[in-house]
């Protein structure tokens, strides 16, 4: 397999935007990282999507955002693995470069969710209908649940939850693509309303809309693109037991550690060997599960960690520096390029005030539903 | 929900029935063609029992629109004496009793209407066992 | 003959206290209590109905029996409440109770008395041959008014009867039935609650159709009010059926056990099947037992029952109805009982 590079990335900001459509989010989103790689045509396209067609009536996103693009002609098919959408979409790219059977793939990722549709209801799709959404569980339910059986084996605490939320509101605050660019305290995260016991709305990630891109080529055509590409160095995937109540143990999501270990299989590397990571913050419960399941701290520890401020910018692994899916926004199928794009831009020296000294290897995290799939990138300045 | 999807989960819903693998003995909820342990023996149907424990649990405040007038409620992730799980609302229930290891019993309860027109849906419940009471 | 040879009841949870409905009303909580005789009574939840209380009932008189679901013949369920308007509640609480698909099922219907015709036609299946075992059950989840009388009383419950030939909890001695057209509580299609003839529901209709069928069923049988250890009547309010033992010779202590509507409401077509419950559930063998139901429009069934040697064996199979009385129960506001009741609009 050839060596991939990202060499274009572009995103719009997160939020209810308005005046976007489903199409304009991808299109903007798309012409940035097309303009940021100077790239005036594409071999394929890859669209991470989770629910147009609930969301908004439309499927078909592969040849529809090609058109929409001014690529008709050029293969083009949407991807969906839930929140997971974004990184799956990448990894589809990566492998059609690194195969050698194209040169420029862009890996995208966007999401409609404002425009009416019942959100919550949508959003379970990606847990089991039959043996779960049935009896009456929400997506957020299925995080509480992890969350109270991460409390009741680990003693995870309250505050602990808090501080994720805290910590990643911080640094959105310094991401002007961010959806909430305002910093939240411990005791307005405890005080907001109750979503899923023990789940405050200040604890989950916002419905938003948002796309987001990047441009792959071969690591050798690099050049023609960007003076600063950076190296896809591995990829990991892995999924698990679709319902929660099917999980061996509800407080470890075994999907990411799997993946995770299959990316640092590949890419030679361990968890020490990253500089910073974007994790999948969807409930502040899956950034201390994420944590531990990728071995960034032990079992159990996370929320200590956290709270010790071993995860902030400046700490000894700095987690979500975008503001994570809680401060930046988490436009579904967007996420899991957005995320690609902070690292990118860390590892390009060119993140602002979130850079992290000398980053030279980061990790992206992305996971559908309750944790049945995941996917993990590793990826190096070069 | 359409009618068929509906109808093809009524063994599993209204007698909790779930599949034993006649290969490694692992009873899985609901039924499924393969099994999730060996993949190589058959899957048999056989009847839960009507009680299990807690696993663990949560409170919906935020409910989807099938359920919105009965929020808050609790849910829980219920383990039955043959080792099968299953997710569940919990009813007639305090949300402070419902916690890892609280003894439930499993009811038959209406789980959800499509609004005024549409079909009745049933399935169980947990209710937590008090000592001294029905 | 054939008799029954199991039972068991299912009473829901909730409760609204006689007192709480009559404060939203503004009516004084000492004459409600006084003049009706309710205490409190059961209120289903948002996901109970005929049809979860029918598969409980079903499920303790299984238990009770002792016998594989399979061999059920028959199965009726009587409601005022079934629902769907067409669909069978029956169908669902086969499935349920893993009764089929070889069997018989009917929904039937009859104000208050559904109940006791579902035990009836399950009986004579039975006594036929055309069945080993027939399944009636009454039960009810049916609404009162707001600011109608009804609507102190009007509560969910029911009980199930399993009938068969052999190993009887209790033999059936006789049954009587009495019926005329009578105008005095219907609901027409579509409307949301039933409408009465007030104090025409009284003498003409309740009184006549429960003493007529119980003096011609002591006539016929022999039996004198004192030979019975039990009796239980319909119980619209708690004070129709003691003021009808009272006028036929019965005493207060015969009627006592059977008389679960004060603090149970009153569950129509689940009203004297589970009050004929409570009395199973202490009844001694060779006990004779009286049980006359009451439908508006009109009607009654009676009874002549008596308790068997393997009553006392089997009862300790599933929950007793005064353990759904006295256990376990969550008082409701009137806000919290109209919500559950659906009284509230809402957009569909």
């Amino acid at each position: 397999m050839r060596d991939v590079a990202i060499v274009g990335v572009g995103m719009t900001p997160f939020g209810e935007l308005w005046e976007s459509s489903l199409r304009d989010l991808f299109v903007d989103a798309a012409s940035l990282a097309l303009r940021d790689a100077g790239a005036d045509h594409l071999d394929a396209i890859y669209v991470g999507n989770m629910a147009g067609g609930q969301l908004v009536g439309q499927e078909h996103l592969g040849p529809l955002m090609a058109d929409q693009l001014g690529m008709r002609g050029v293969p083009s098919t949407r991807v969906e693995s839930a929140c997971a959408s974004g990184g799956a979409a990448l990894r589809a790219a990566f492998f059609e470069v690194a195969s050698g059977a194209s040169d420029l793939v862009l890996a995208s990722g966007v999401e409609k969710m404002n425009d009416g549709a019942d959100v919550t209801g949508v959003l379970a799709t990606a847990a089991d209908q039959e043996a779960e959404v049935y009896h009456g569980i929400t997506f957020p339910g299925l995080y509480a649940m992890i969350a109270r059986a991460h409390m009741a084996a680990h003693g995870t605490t309250l505050e602990d939850l808090a501080a994720v939320s805290v910590k990643n509101h911080r640094h959105g605050a310094l991401n002007p693509k961010a959806q909430f660019k305002q910093e939240v305290t411990a005791e307005q995260v405890m005080a907001s309303s109750m979503v899923a016991d023990p789940l405050r709305l200040l604890h989950c990630s916002p419905v938003s809309d948002g796309a987001a891109a990047v441009l792959l080529c071969p690591l050798d055509r690099a050049a023609e693109f960007c003076d600063k590409p950076v190296k896809i160095r591995a990829s990991g995937m892995a999924t698990s037991a679709m319902a929660l109540a099917d999980r061996h143990d509800p407080a470890f999501l075994d999907a990411v550690h799997l993946a995770g270990n299959r990316a640092f299989d590949m890419g030679k590397v361990g968890p020490r060997d990253i500089d910073v990571a974007e994790v999948h913050d969807c409930f502040a419960i899956a950034e201390l599960c994420v944590l531990e399941a990728l071995c960034f701290t032990e079992r159990g520890l996370a929320g200590e960690a956290t709270r010790a401020g071993e995860t902030t910018l400046g700490g000894r692994i700095p987690i979500n520096t975008s503001g994570g899916l809680k401060s930046k926004g988490h436009p579904v199928g967007a996420t899991g390029v957005a995320q690609v794009i902070e690292i990118v831009e860390q590892l390009r020296g060119e993140a602002g005030a979130r850079q992290v000294k000398d980053a030279v290897v980061g990790l992206t995290q992305n996971m559908g539903g309750s944790g049945a799939s995941a996917v993990v990138h590793i990826f190096e300045r070069v | 929900m359409p009618s068929p999807r509906y109808w093809r989960e009524i063994p599993a819903r209204y007698r909790l029935e779930g599949g034993r693998c006649s290969g490694c003995g692992k009873v899985v909820y609901p039924i499924r063609r393969v099994c999730p342990s060996c993949r190589k023996g058959d899957m048999e149907p056989v009847a839960l029992s009507r009680r299990g424990r807690v696993v663990t649990s949560t409170v919906i405040h935020v409910a989807p629109p099938a359920f919105h007038m009965a929020a808050p409620y609790s849910m829980a992730v219920v383990e039955t004496p043959e080792g099968a799980r299953l997710m569940v609302q919990v009813a007639d229930c305090e949300s402070d009793e419902v916690v890892p290891g609280a003894e439930v019993s499993l009811e038959f309860r209406r789980i959800q209407r499509e609004g005024k027109s549409g079909i009745l849906c049933y399935g169980h419940k947990a209710v937590p066992v008090r000592s001294g009471s029905a | 003959m054939a008799g029954i040879v199991g039972y068991g009841a299912f009473v829901p949870r909730n409760r609204i206290t006689s007192e709480e409905i009559a404060r939203q009303w503004g009516k004084d909580p000492a004459t409600i209590r006084r003049g009706l005789m309710l205490e409190e009574k059961s209120v289903p939840g948002l996901d109970e109905d005929t049809i979860t209380i029918s598969v409980e009932a079903g499920r303790a008189a299984l238990a009770r029996a002792g016998i594989d679901p399979q061999l059920v013949g028959a199965l009726y369920i009587g409601s005022e409440s079934h629902p769907y308007a067409v669909k069978p509640s029956g169908t669902v609480v086969a499935e349920a109770l893993g009764i089929g698909p070889s069997v018989h099922v009917a929904d039937f219907e009859f104000a208050c008395k559904a109940g006791t015709e579902a035990m009836f036609v399950a009986l004579s299946v039975v006594e036929s041959g055309r069945a080993k075992f027939a399944m009636g059950i009454g039960a009810d989840t049916s609404q009162g008014a707001p600011n109608d009388a009804l609507e102190f009383s009007a509560s969910a419950g029911g009980a199930a009867y399993l009938f068969g030939q052999d190993h009887l909890l209790v033999d059936v001695v006789d049954t009587y039935s009495f019926t005329s057209d009578t105008p005095d509580f219907w609901r027409r299609e579509g409307e949301f609650y039933p409408r009465h003839g007030g104090r025409f529901t009284g003498e003409p209709a309740y009184f006549k159709h429960v003493t007529s069928a119980t003096r011609a069923i002591l006539d016929r049988t022999g039996f004198k009010p004192g030979d019975f250890r039990y009796v239980v009547f319909h119980m619209p309010n708690g004070k129709f059926p003691l003021a009808a033992g009272k006028q036929m010779g019965f005493k207060p202590e015969q009627l006592e056990t059977g008389w679960v509507v004060n603090t149970m409401g009153n569950t129509y077509s689940g009203s004297s099947p589970t009050g004929l419950a409570a009395i199973l559930d202490v009844a001694d063998p060779d006990d004779l037992i009286l049980i006359t139901s009451f439908g508006s429009g009109a009607g009654s069934d009676s009874f002549v029952l008596r308790a068997t040697a393997l009553l006392p064996e089997r009862r300790g199979r599933a929950p007793t109805v005064r353990s759904m009385l006295d256990g376990r129960r969550t008082y409701l506001t009137y806000g919290e009982y109209a919500k559950y009741r659906e009284k509230i609009l809402v957009n569909d």
